[in-house]
């Protein structure tokens, strides 16, 4: 890496879009999803970039259309110097061993057939062309950094328990020594000592290999944990970014205040007293025109409704899209 | 808080048949609910939490199940001993409802809402006894629905579906399960468990599929209703902080044993068994570092003898390995079940320091 190439960002996004379309019965198209509107943003070299929202707003379609598995209709994709938007497959292979995807439980993703070792030698024989002594080596220094004895290469996923078959997923994709891993929902579903236990480990690993991750969540006090930046997400449109303290002590977007308060804490005010968001998000399908969170914001007014509020820099650290942040 | 019991279980054992034996899936437990409480069951998956409140309901899968012992008390009556019939008729159901945690798959997507509201009124209407209507034998579908109380009965469902804020109650109980959100079909369900004027609530883990804001709408509306009308709450569920917000004290299992039980603010305040300890270090913080609980949780077919926590606690001696602890009582209310608890937990307080954010 080149000392310029040091400071740019790893990932460039800009006025990223995915439709789907909303057929009837004819298989005509009626409607647009907008899963994806016009979301800019980029992710730096090491950090750890939090993206938060309710189920529907896009994030995980996000995750995908960064991988690949989704078409972006418009918009760009950079990176680490590459426009990645408009690959073929062949070209995309490429780049799959810097780009890396985490499922919420990748230890599904092992064959129930194949030893660990096996599958852990498998994204190296696909993406590299290492000899079997190197990645021997390779994988026996990954297994430690993930907890696990090296005598547990010689057994079948079924003998480890879900813990360990968890991180023997994370393993795998460590092997190739990616540059940006996206977690998608790393820990939903997980008991608390579970969660705790898997959250440290993400943050050792991107200590000693210097990862960088897209960390997907919709559990706010995890995000507030894990990132250094956050990006909140409502109905496919970025509502708030910033940093992550400064997000969470001071919420500009009427929005995010109220996903906030909304997050069970212990001690201090419980908010069965005083929670004041009403209402349910609308049909994502027949968004309402202009701001999308008008029709349940207590602050909105007539310019809400005609114009769509822009994404705009607050201080140095913060931007909103909120026509009164 | 000397409200009276509603509800006692006392030295309940639940065994459930597997292919490698028998897996004690409640070992002794105690738990009791007062008077228009909320009590939160809390502990992580495969706790018995789901377990114990379901041989509250009486809804085990039998015979797979089996009851080793112990009793259920219920307004001074133990539900085990009794006719199931008369529980069946006047209790389950009517006296003691039940919110599920997943709100599509309690309803029969092919028939409207108020179709299956209905047919629920029809034997267990507050209004049933008062009308004279007796229950044949013929399958309910197929017994008269009396005009007149039928007509009482919708009134009442209108009413109550107004308290849980659905909009547009009349043309809601029209339309089938799938027009709903998540949010709304919880309202649903809420609506019907408060149908009957029961005295107990069981909620299992009802919040758990909806999003935040959501679920904050959903504990705030259902922490008032039950509080109007005094109706006492049994909730389980494994995230914390939702206990923290709708329960008046809290009992936390482990592998089938219940471990130690506090009101709310003592629980977070000064929590002394040293699994609640453990847990509440692991809940995520930004201001330190976390720590999960090392180990795994035992296989409740061979369970580790003793306090069943000792395999992976810190302070375990040999008389945790040997005998499982009684209770001891720390406080009104505060009791645990540790032979080494935590007694100096006052002098620290645990989580007063955490600010609350937003």
């Amino acid at each position: 890496m080149s000392a310029d190439t040091a400071n740019e960002p790893l990932l460039g996004v800009s006025a990223l879009k995915r439709y789907f379309p909303i057929r009837n019965v004819f298989g005509r198209r009626i409607n647009w999803l907008k899963a994806l509107d016009d979301v800019s943003f980029e992710v730096r070299r090491g950090e750890v970039l939090g993206v938060v929202g309710e189920s529907g707003c896009g994030k995980s379609t996000l995750g995908k259309t960064l991988m690949g598995i989704h078409s972006p209709m418009a918009g760009e994709i950079n990176f680490d110097g590459r426009e990645i938007g408009a690959l073929i497959a062949d070209q995309r292979r490429a780049i799959a061993k810097d780009l890396q995807y985490v499922y919420q439980d990748p230890g599904a993703s092992l064959d129930p057939r194949w030893k660990i070792r096996r599958s852990l030698h498998e994204p190296l024989v696909v993406h590299t062309d290492l000899d079997r002594a190197e990645r021997d080596h390779r994988v026996s220094e990954i297994l430690e950094a993930v907890g696990l004895p090296v005598g547990h290469l010689d057994l079948y996923p079924h003998e480890l328990s879900g813990g360990q078959q968890r991180r023997v997923g994370l393993a795998r994709i460590l092997t190739l020594q990616p540059k940006l891993v996206i977690l998608d929902e790393p820990t939903s579903g997980l008991d608390v000592s579970v969660q705790a236990t898997i959250l440290q480990l993400f943050r050792d690993l991107q200590a000693s290999f210097n990862l960088t991750y897209l960390f997907i969540s919709h559990d706010l006090s995890v995000v507030q944990m894990m990132c250094d930046r956050v990006i909140v997400m409502y109905l496919g449109k970025i509502v708030e970014a910033g940093e992550t303290d400064a997000v969470f002590e001071n919420p500009r977007h009427p929005y995010t205040r109220s996903l906030l308060a909304a997050i069970p804490r212990i001690a201090g005010k419980r908010f069965t007293e005083d929670f004041w968001l009403e209402g349910e998000p609308p049909d994502p399908g027949n968004l309402p025109s202009g701001c999308r969170f008008r029709t349940r914001c207590p602050m909105a007014e007539a310019r809400c409704a005609a114009e769509v509020p822009e994404l705009r820099s607050l201080d140095g650290r913060q931007q909103a899209a909120c026509h009164f942040a | 808080m000397p409200s009276p019991d509603l509800l006692t279980v006392s030295d309940l054992e639940v065994g459930f048949a597997t292919e490698n034996g028998t897996a004690k899936v409640l070992d002794r437990v105690n738990l009791r609910i007062g008077q228009g409480q909320v009590v939160g069951l809390v502990g992580e998956s495969g706790c018995g939490k789901t377990t114990l409140a379901r041989a509250i309901l009486g809804v085990l899968p039998m015979p797979a199940a089996h009851i080793g012992g112990g009793r259920i008390v219920f307004h001074g009556e133990d539900l085990l001993q009794q006719d199931p019939d008369t529980v069946n008729r006047l209790i389950r159901g009517r006296k003691i409802t039940f919110i599920p945690q997943d709100p599509y798959g309690s309803f029969n997507p092919l028939f409207s809402v108020g179709d299956q509201i209905m047919q629920l009124m029809k034997w267990n209407s507050p209004l049933l006894e008062e009308s004279g209507d007796k229950r044949s034998a013929w399958p309910a579908l197929f017994q008269p629905y009396p005009r007149a109380r039928y007509r009482a009965d919708r009134e009442k469902v209108l009413e109550v579906l107004r308290q849980v804020q659905l909009p547009q109650p009349e043309q809601a109980l029209k339309k089938l399960p799938h027009e709903f959100s998540g949010g709304q079909r919880q309202r649903l369900m809420i609506a019907m468990a408060l149908l009957s004027d029961p005295d107990l609530i069981i909620a299992d883990e009802p919040t758990t599929a909806l999003d935040v804001t959501i679920q904050a709408q959903i504990l705030r509306l259902l922490r008032q209703l039950v509080k109007d009308r005094g109706i006492s709450v049994l909730f389980t569920t494994h995230d914390l902080g939702t206990a923290y917000e709708i329960c008046d004290s809290i009992t936390v299992m482990y592998a089938g044993q219940e471990m130690e039980s506090a009101s709310t603010e003592a629980f977070f305040g000064r929590p002394s068994h040293r699994y609640t300890n453990r847990l509440l270090e692991s809940l995520p913080s930004p201001d330190r570092d976390i720590q999960g609980i090392g180990g795994d949780v035992p296989s409740l077919v061979d369970p580790p003898g003793g306090c069943r926590f000792h395999p992976r606690c810190d302070y375990a001696t040999e008389e945790c390995r040997q005998a499982r602890p009684d209770t001891e009582t720390l406080d009104d209310d505060h009791w645990v079940r540790c032979h080494h608890p935590k007694r100096d937990a006052s002098a620290e307080p645990h989580f007063a320091g955490q600010d609350n954010v937003g």
